[in-house]
């Protein structure tokens, strides 16, 4: 039985269900303050304590889910979306000058500093959870690019490729329908990587207050909140910080868990 | 090897020239007069275009960016928006925290990551391996500024050893600068010293299948004198290449971690020169990251042309 896959498929679907269980209900409000409730460590009445004005912890933690995972699930997707199809051209086409180009880019993109450029792009366009979005979205391009490219060039030279070739295939009608059901595996599992990478690069910009903007709740916020509080409340900035270890940790494990899964040969690219 | 280093070189200009016009363009689009917002709300329309002249601003797009990058070139980096002082001598103050602390930091997780990486090879699947392994798997889950505000809590709050914060500067003596930085190195170095435990163990263990490994077997090695002797060298290639990157990424990445210790390093100059439209300063660092970035690979990949002549062929 695979270990990992458990593990990190029941964690990873703990948090998604908190976060859609918090659409419908949450044990109490996250907008309403309480100040004489302030700072109150886990009991019977709060389950996780309640932070600086008195909200429950627990109802932040679940409203927050909603935003980590949105911001770094659409990250995934713009990342695969224009990463993919790239990483699938420049393989058809290896060696020529689109390959050259696309690979270039790439490099380039990959010698930004990410955070640097994800503060940049949303202090330009204004701090928010889409901006955010796009700032780590961007640097998922390459990486799929690349992951995609460099599976795709093996499968190339694969007789079953050459069979449709002969066939008379054009390169493009050969890439969606023989290499990419091929790599489909690789690219699942390294979007959970990048999942997790994404959610702990959400925590890091709302940390310093360029992600989702008040009064939305997000979990990096919570703890820059918690920052002055700490000496006070350990409890404001443990929990929050467990919540995300513990979200990454099972994503990573459900990476792992499916690579071992659906093919043991796979390496999987930790960027 | 020659045409391979001009080949490469030919590459790493372009791809300074292309970045330089990303970061300029990304910057330039950035809403916000800085003439305006250095004189604030109430200026007279007057004051603002004076000022707009002298800072340069009146001309064209064009203009300013052959001045910006061939002021870079002869090593002006121009003069700050905010603070009137030239660029390129902030940046070398804040050099002095900001590399001392990449290097402080790489070197833990390099005294981490190599005996913990040997450790795991040399026990794969051992009770040993498995504890490794799943403390990497911890390593990289930790967000850096979460585990750099339990530090704070635990060694400076409670036990008093570190202060919370800031910078008493290298003049109060090297002990003191160096205790100032442990801290934010250690908050930085965790999260870089799991991933290179990995890429260490995983180096190894490629290595130890290989033939010449068999060979020194068959001679009579037992398996540890065949990974100190024969395995370790070989497999520290890969390691090498994730330190360069790390490197650059620690100057860098130190952004967040300079905000929890209020360090005045790089990434906060970035930081308040983004908030006070300071765009010349802005521009200036990021060129300064991405141009560490893309020497540091080119280092690398002459490195390793120079060890491998396979290398050399392939491109």
């Amino acid at each position: 039985m695979n270990r990992n896959l458990i593990i990190g498929g029941a964690l990873t679907a703990l948090f998604v269900c908190a976060a859609l269980v918090s659409f419908l209900w949450t044990p109490d409000s996250v907008e309403t303050m309480n100040i004489a409730n302030r700072l109150k460590p886990p009991s019977a009445d709060n389950l996780l304590g309640t932070d600086h004005f008195g909200r429950d912890i627990l109802s932040m933690l679940m409203v927050g889910a909603r935003t980590s995972i949105a911001v770094a699930l659409v990250a995934v997707g713009i990342g695969m979306g224009l990463g993919v199809p790239l990483g699938l051209a420049a393989a058809a086409r290896s060696g020529g000058m689109l390959d050259e180009v696309i690979m270039r880019m790439n490099d380039l993109i990959f010698a930004f500093p990410s955070l640097v450029i994800a503060i940049l792009i949303t202090a330009v366009f204004g701090p928010s959870a889409t901006n955010a979005i796009i700032a780590i979205g961007i640097f998922n391009i390459p990486v799929f690019a690349r992951i995609t490219r460099g599976a795709a060039l093996s499968l190339w030279k694969r007789e079953f490729i050459m069979a449709a070739q002969v066939a008379g295939k054009t390169r493009t009608r050969i890439s969606a329908e023989h290499i990419l059901p091929n790599v489909a595996n690789l690219l699942i599992v390294q979007g959970t990587i990048q999942f997790s990478l994404g959610i702990l690069a959400e925590a890091g910009l709302s940390y310093v207050g360029l992600g989702a903007q008040p009064p939305i709740p997000s979990w990096g916020r919570m703890l820059a909140d918690a920052q002055t509080m700490v000496s006070l409340a350990p409890h404001v900035a443990l929990i929050p910080g467990l919540t995300i270890i513990a979200m990454v940790l099972g994503l990573n494990l459900l990476g792992d868990g499916l690579r071992d899964a659906l093919d043991p040969r796979l390496k999987v690219v930790r960027a | 090897m020659l045409h391979y280093a001009l080949k490469r070189l030919v590459s790493l200009a372009i791809s300074l020239l292309v970045a330089s016009l990303v970061i300029f363009v990304v910057v330039e689009v950035a809403p916000g007069d800085p003439a305006s917002f250095m004189l604030g709300i109430n200026a007279q329309p007057d004051t603002v275009a004076a000022l707009r002249t002298e800072l340069g601003l009146d001309q064209s797009k064009f203009d300013r960016y052959r001045s910006w990058v061939g002021g870079m070139l002869t090593g002006d980096f121009g003069t700050s928006y905010t603070y009137r002082t030239p660029v390129s001598q902030m940046i070398a103050d804040r050099l002095w925290v900001s590399l001392p602390l990449a290097l402080y930091a790489l070197t833990l997780s390099t005294l981490i990551a190599f005996p913990a990486g040997i450790f795991a090879a040399a026990r794969r699947g051992g009770i040993g391996d498995l504890g490794v392994t799943g403390a990497t798997q911890l390593g990289v889950a930790i967000p850096n500024f979460w585990f750099a505000m339990m530090l704070v809590l635990i060694f400076a709050i409670n036990l008093r050893w570190f202060s919370a914060g800031g910078f008493p500067g290298w003049d109060r003596g090297v002990w003191t600068g160096m205790k100032a930085l442990t801290l934010p190195a250690i908050a930085l170095a965790l999260p870089q010293a799991a991933i290179l435990t990995r890429v260490m163990r995983s180096s190894l263990l490629d290595i130890l299948g290989e033939d010449f490994i068999r060979t020194a077997r068959a001679k009579g090695l037992s398996s540890r004198q065949a990974l100190w002797r024969h395995g370790l060298r070989n497999a520290l290639i890969p390691v090498l290449t994730i330190i360069g990157l790390q490197f650059a990424f620690l100057l860098a990445g130190a952004i967040i971690i300079e905000q929890v210790f209020f360090l005045p390093g790089l990434g906060r100059l970035i930081f308040q020169a983004i908030t006070q439209r300071d765009l010349i300063v802005v521009e200036s660092v990021v060129m300064l990251l991405v141009f560490a970035v893309i020497v540091v690979n080119f280092v690398v990949d002459l490195a390793y042309a120079a060890v491998d002549p396979r290398l050399r062929a392939r491109t």
